[in-house]
C-alpha cells in the first residue's frame, strides 16, 4: 500500500449507484489509502451495479439497506457487527425527491413529497448514525453530501435545498451528540457533478456551465476532487474538525456576482 | 450503417452487455435489450458524453429504442 493513511480502517459507503457517483470517488480514495469497505444498496437494480464496483475495490461486503425502513437499517448494522465487530467511518450519499418537484416553484411543493424528501434525504443520516455510533471506534468519522442550494437559491433545487439545509443543521447537532465519544460528523458541499441523481434536476447543464464560468478555479469539480476532500474528513488528518460543512466547489460559494470574463449565456 | 449508428451501437452493447446483432433499429432498450429504468438514464448520459450534445429531459423520455437514439442524435449532432 503506497499510502497507509487509512490502513486498518473499515468504512461503510451508502448510496453508490455507478462509476459516476460521488460515492464512487470517495470509495476509491479511501480504498487507495488502504481502507476496507462495505457497501449498502437499495433494490436489485442498484445491487447489480454496486457488486462489480465493490469487487473492483476488493470488497465482497455488499448489503441491502432501505433507509425508509428501521428493520432494514437494523439488519445492515447487525451484519456489520457480525462481520467486523466495530468500524471507523460512514459515508452517507443518499437523497431522494419526486423529480416533478425539482423544477418550477418551491412554493408548490406537496406535503407528501416534502415529508418523503426530508425523511430519505435528512432523517436517514440521523437514523444511520443512531445505529452506527454503537459500533464506531473512537476517532470515527461520518460524512454526508450536501449542496450550496441549502444556503442560497439555486434554480429548480427547491425542496431538496430545504432538505439539505436541514441535513447541514443535523450535522451540527450530531457533531455535538457524538463528539463526546470521539466521533466526528461533517458534510461536504460539492459543486454540481453530472451524476445519476443530478439527472433528476431541471436544467442541470445550465447550472454546471454557470459554475464552470464563474467559480474562482474556472472549472467544475470531479468525483475525484470530492473523494480527496472526503479522505481528509474521514481520516485522522481532520482529527480536530467536526460539525463542518466543507465546500468542494472550485470556490463557487465565495463568489458574489458573474465573473467579468464569463460569457453571457442563456439556458438555450 | 452510419457512423452515428455504429457509435450508438457500441455504447448500447457495452452498457447493456448484449449481442451486437440484437441491437437493431426497432430494438426497445427495456423490452428487447433487458435495460432497467436506470440503464435508460445512464445510456442517455453516455450518448451526451460521446457526442457532446445535450439531450433535454422531455426528449430523453422519448428515446426508448436504438432507432430512437440514432434518429435524435443524428438530428442533434
Amino acid at each position: 500500500m503506497s499510502n497507509a493513511l487509512m490502513a486498518g480502517k473499515r468504512g461503510l459507503i451508502m448510496g453508490l449507484a455507478n462509476d459516476k457517483s460521488i460515492a464512487w470517488g470517495i470509495a476509491k480514495a479511501c480504498s487507495d489509502a488502504g481502507a476496507e469497505l462495505a457497501f449498502s444498496y437499495q433494490g436489485d437494480a442498484l445491487k447489480k451495479r454496486v457488486e462489480p464496483l465493490a469487487a473492483q475495490l476488493g470488497s465482497d461486503f455488499v448489503v441491502p439497506c432501505d433507509v425508509g425502513s428501521a428493520e432494514s437499517m437494523d439488519a445492515l448494522f447487525a451484519e456489520i457487527e457480525k462481520r467486523w465487530g466495530t468500524f471507523d467511518f460512514v459515508v452517507h450519499a443518499i437523497g431522494f425527491s419526486d423529480k416533478s418537484e425539482l423544477r418550477g416553484r418551491y412554493v408548490d411543493t406537496s406535503r407528501d413529497n416534502f415529508a418523503m424528501t426530508m425523511d430519505i434525504s435528512v432523517y436517514s443520516f440521523t437514523a444511520i448514525m443512531q445505529r452506527a455510533e454503537k459500533l464506531m471506534n473512537e476517532g470515527g468519522s461520518a460524512v454526508t453530501l450536501t449542496y450550496y442550494g441549502a444556503e442560497r437559491i439555486m434554480p429548480h433545487y427547491n425542496v431538496m435545498g430545504v432538505a439539505k439545509a436541514a441535513l447541514e443543521a443535523s450535522v451540527r447537532y450530531m457533531a455535538e451528540d457524538l463528539g463526546k465519544d470521539g466521533i466526528r460528523v461533517n458534510a461536504i458541499s460539492a459543486g454540481p457533478i453530472k451524476t445519476l441523481a443530478a439527472s433528476g434536476i431541471g436544467d442541470f447543464r445550465y447550472i454546471m456551465k454557470w459554475n464552470e464560468y464563474n467559480s474562482p478555479l474556472r472549472r467544475n469539480v470531479t468525483t475525484d476532487d470530492v473523494g480527496k476532500s472526503a479522505l481528509y474528513l474521514l481520516s485522522d488528518l481532520s482529527s480536530g474538525v467536526t460539525g463542518e460543512t466543507h465546500h468542494v466547489d472550485a470556490g463557487y460559494h465565495v463568489v458574489g456576482m458573474k465573473a467579468v470574463d464569463a460569457p453571457d449565456m442563456s439556458k438555450d | 450503417m452510419s457512423d452515428v449508428a455504429d457509435r450508438v451501437k457500441k455504447i448500447v452493447v457495452e452498457h447493456l452487455g448484449v449481442e451486437e446483432d440484437k441491437v437493431v433499429e426497432g430494438a426497445s432498450f427495456i423490452d428487447d435489450l433487458g435495460a432497467d429504468s436506470l440503464d435508460t438514464v445512464e445510456l442517455v448520459m453516455a450518448f451526451e458524453e460521446e457526442f457532446g450534445i445535450e439531450i433535454p429531459d422531455d426528449a430523453a423520455e422519448n428515446i426508448q429504442s436504438f432507432g430512437d437514439a440514432v434518429k435524435f442524435i443524428s438530428e442533434a449532432a
